[in-house]
């Protein structure tokens, strides 16, 4: 061995070495977190972000099952079914040193409850937040709440001392015109302290030395960077050229070019969202359509012939690249109620489909528009594209009219669309969720993206019982009783689940977080 | 002359406030920023309540009104996307697209007055029939399309240059610069390239056909008879004479160059203010959306009172017309 292969045997040690003790993640996505109040945005990258600073009370890991955090355990009180009481975590201390208590989560839980909060309808039941001791929290809600915990997965901690101190009691609001410092300043309990930030350019964090979960989780990475990059293919190139670890969403047309990369990994799960088609079936007369005073929707047998005529693997083959499971209901395959034959049931038959349409006195078929988004899905606007051909074949002329998303979305809230593409993804993984904005008849507090306008009073009742059911196998005979019905009824046309795709360095270790919200604590560095 | 100056300033405040009533009766048809700003479990409720709140429910002009209001303050409202002062968002990104400005403008001019004349002189040089080809990719080629190519090569390729970002920067006082360190230079190559290759190729197309011009003219036939050397004719001479239209072109092309960094950024997440537009555009954010297009709008009109004010400085012929008006 000559002197300079030893040299450079030494220094490649000394660089393993000094990689093992400080590994800096370097982490993109399309978009940067809104703000670092936890209650001001209930937004995907933004509370992703405020998860590596803050905590909650029980989270949900990587794989989607919910496990203690600030919280150790969790019951519904003996004496009084409405209560949950959670016991915290002690010895836990925030960034500046403070301790956590009973007192700090009722402060947060008050504060996301305000009507600047965006978390406030996630905690619309409950009644009181009290604490009894100092590591007692009681959730007091106005009926008994069998999901309670499910709600509070993104339900932040921040210290009741520090906000006082902070002028940062209240959310930040968008009239007073001013900075609420708790939008660029953040003091959690999390694995992660912020070392500085500038919105839309760079985030940066570093591992927390008194973190309490030290030697439960893996905690490899000591330093992340995290940088928005917009523009898909530079977010591509960047990961290409090596300048980040780790890209959370890759263009399906960039997947092969990533995986045959040396040294890059694309990882895949099913993503917690579902894409589907909603269809007017309420109103007597619709406005895009060119029968007159009839509604060919309010027909199931039309819509059935609809969801029929659909091919949802060509989809995937075509438009996804592969990169999507085919829907035969509007629910995620993780959500509580999910039910494996629902979710195959959707099947292509062009024959059936026109059956169904002469049977249904439409053997010509009709016209009608369909809204689609253009950014908000994967390839939203190209599966639409190929849902207007396949309508074609059972006689059903579409109209597309494409839009970026905050022209497309108020046309569902304010019922200006008889035939529109909608994804949903579901935070408490459970079906009543799904039922309360998209099945219960649109109101003030129920129904809210329920743009079919249909309206069954029973199955309301049974919607809203649903809240209060604590006798949970009877709760999950119910939510099946009610899928029954909206399957039935093809109230939707499910197209598919979405696929996460994350794309790193081989030497990171995690799975895909189905939620799309990675929690670097559980990142392996190799 | 001050009578002038007032008629322009009049009438540049009148511009600025059709600009803005414009735009404003424009925003209904970007979209419905609440859904964005709302999360996806929002009631019927909340929605009435924020829109009520942010005064989306009034009219367009009382909305215009509201914020000429406040903007004659220095008050352009709260940004819907950040919850931040838009005046303070301003600031922070200003001076990124400025220096991106700044270098790819001295880019634009120094390449395309060099090339330009050297195209010109060695007009059937091998070399000159390349950069004239070339210059046509410039000239025709959309600037998103140029800066993804250049990040293929030079980054994902080469690995010589970085893909997006300012890489780091120094603040002096309110000012972030990325002049001082080295990945701040190295960051700034490939987008100001992007940004400034068209107005290169056109200074540099508008030299040559200049200096063409002024080549052919008496005054040079009568230098060359005189035995005066190449370079003095070329650039003592035929250079300054074809000045005058570049330097016209060069200023409302520094204005259009601040105010359509929006593509560059987006492509090389360069954090300016065009990179803030088209996000507030994608949120439908309307104060940053209203503040931008004023400041660009009182920019474009600045330009244009200075461009007027020079000439008629330089032109005679105008003084006389005001006189005798």
């Amino acid at each position: 061995m000559s002197f300079k292969t030893l040299m450079l045997a030494a220094s490649a040690t000394a660089m393993i070495a000094a990689g093992a003790s400080a590994e800096t993640l370097r982490w993109a996505r399309a978009g940067d977190a809104l703000t670092l109040d936890p209650h001001a945005q209930n937004e995907g990258p933004t509370s992703a972000m405020a998860h590596q600073i803050m905590e909650t009370l029980v989270m949900r890991d990587h794989s989607g099952a919910l496990v203690p955090s600030l919280a150790t355990e969790w019951a519904p009180s003996e004496d009084n079914p409405n209560v949950w009481v959670f016991k915290l975590r002690e010895g836990v201390t925030f960034h500046d040193g403070a301790e956590f208590d009973s007192d700090d989560v009722v402060f947060s839980l008050n504060r996301a409850m305000t009507p600047d909060s965006d978390y406030k309808e996630l905690l619309a039941s409950v009644k009181e937040v009290r604490a009894p001791d100092k590591f007692t929290v009681e959730i007091e809600t106005d009926g008994p709440n069998p999901i309670m915990p499910n709600n509070l997965t993104n339900m932040f901690m921040m210290d009741k001392d520090w906000a006082e101190a902070n002028n940062a009691v209240k959310v930040q609001d968008y009239e007073g015109g001013e900075d609420t410092f708790a939008a660029k300043n953040a003091n959690g309990t999390g694995p992660y302290k912020l070392v500085s930030r500038e919105p839309d350019v760079k985030t940066v964090l570093t591992a927390n030395e008194n973190y309490w979960g030290k030697d439960e989780f893996p905690l490899q990475v000591t330093e992340i960077v995290y940088t928005p990059i917009q523009n898909a293919a530079t977010r591509v190139a960047a990961l290409l050229s090596g300048e980040v670890d780790f890209i959370q969403d890759v263009p399906v047309q960039d997947l092969e070019r990533v995986a045959g990369t040396d040294g890059l990994d694309v990882r895949t799960a099913p993503q917690n969202r579902v894409i589907f088609f909603g269809m007017n079936m309420g109103d007597a007369d619709l406005t895009s359509d060119n029968v007159d005073g009839k509604n060919p929707l309010a027909d199931v047998r039309v819509r059935q012939a609809m969801s029929k005529a659909i091919n949802r693997d060509a989809i995937k083959q075509v438009v996804m690249r592969g990169q999507s499971a085919p829907a035969g209901m509007i629910s995620p395959p993780f959500v509580n109620g999910w039910d494996a034959d629902m979710d195959a049931s959707s099947s292509t038959d062009i024959e059936g489909a026109k059956a169904l349409m002469a049977e249904a006195g439409y053997p010509d078929g009709f016209s009608l528009t369909l809204n689609c988004p253009n950014d908000r899905y994967i390839n939203d606007e190209a599966i639409c594209q190929a849902a207007v051909g396949m309508l074609a074949q059972i006689g059903v002329t579409v109209n597309l009219d494409a839009k970026p998303k905050a022209q497309h979305f108020p046309l569902i809230n304010n019922l200006e669309t008889d035939f529109y593409m909608l994804g949903w993804g579901v935070p408490t993984y459970d079906s009543e969720y799904i039922f309360n904005f998209l099945v219960h008849s649109k109101g003030e507090k129920y129904g809210s993206w329920n743009g079919t306008r249909y309206s069954n009073p029973d199955l309301d009742a049974k919607i809203v019982a649903l809240a209060s059911e604590t006798d949970l196998p009877a709760r999950d005979q119910q939510i099946g009783d009610i899928w029954q019905v909206v399957q039935d009824e093809q109230l939707y046309i499910p197209i598919h689940h979405q696929v996460l795709n994350w794309g790193m360095k081989s030497g990171v270790g995690t799975i895909v977080e189905p939620e799309d919200s990675p929690k670097i604590k559980y990142f392996e560095m190799n | 002359m001050f009578a002038f100056i007032v008629r322009r300033m009049f009438q540049s405040i009148i511009v600025l406030l059709v600009v803005g009533l414009v735009a404003f009766s424009m925003f209904r048809f970007v979209g419905d920023p609440i859904d964005n700003m709302l999360g996806q479990e929002r009631t019927q409720a909340d929605i009435d309540r924020l829109r009520t709140e942010l005064g989306l429910d009034q009219p367009f002009v009382v909305q215009y009104a509201k914020f000429l209001q406040g903007a004659v303050q220095g008050n352009f409202g709260v940004s819907y996307r950040q919850g931040r002062p838009v005046s303070t968002i301003l600031l922070e990104r200003a001076p990124a697209t400025l220096e991106l400005a700044f270098v790819s403008g001295f880019l634009a001019i120094t390449m395309g007055i060099a090339l330009g004349v050297f195209t010109a002189i060695r007009r059937q040089g091998i070399a000159a029939n390349v950069i004239m080809t070339v210059s046509l990719i410039g000239v025709s080629l959309p600037t998103f399309l140029i800066g993804i190519l250049l990040i293929y090569i030079f980054s994902v390729e080469l690995d010589l240059l970085p893909s997006f970002g300012r890489g780091e920067t120094v603040m002096i006082g309110h000012w972030s610069t990325g002049f001082l360190t080295a990945s701040g230079l190295k960051a700034l190559i490939l987008p100001a390239i992007t940004l400034g290759l068209y107005q290169m190729t056109l200074i540099m197309r508008l030299v040559r056909s200049e200096m063409l011009e002024v080549l052919r003219a008496d005054y040079v036939r009568f230098a060359r008879a005189r035995g005066l050397s190449d370079r003095v004719i070329n650039f003592r001479h035929a250079l300054k004479n074809t000045l005058v239209p570049v330097i016209t072109i060069t200023g409302l092309q520094l204005g259009s160059i601040i105010a359509f960094a929006i593509i560059t950024e987006t492509v090389f997440q360069w954090p300016g203010v065009g990179l803030l537009f088209i996000n507030a555009i994608q949120f439908v954010d309307i104060p940053v959306m209203a503040a931008y297009l004023m400041l660009i709008s009182v920019m474009f009109v600045t330009i244009n009172l200075i461009v007027d004010l020079l000439y008629y400085a330089i032109d005679p012929r105008l003084r006389v017309d005001a006189r005798a008006t």
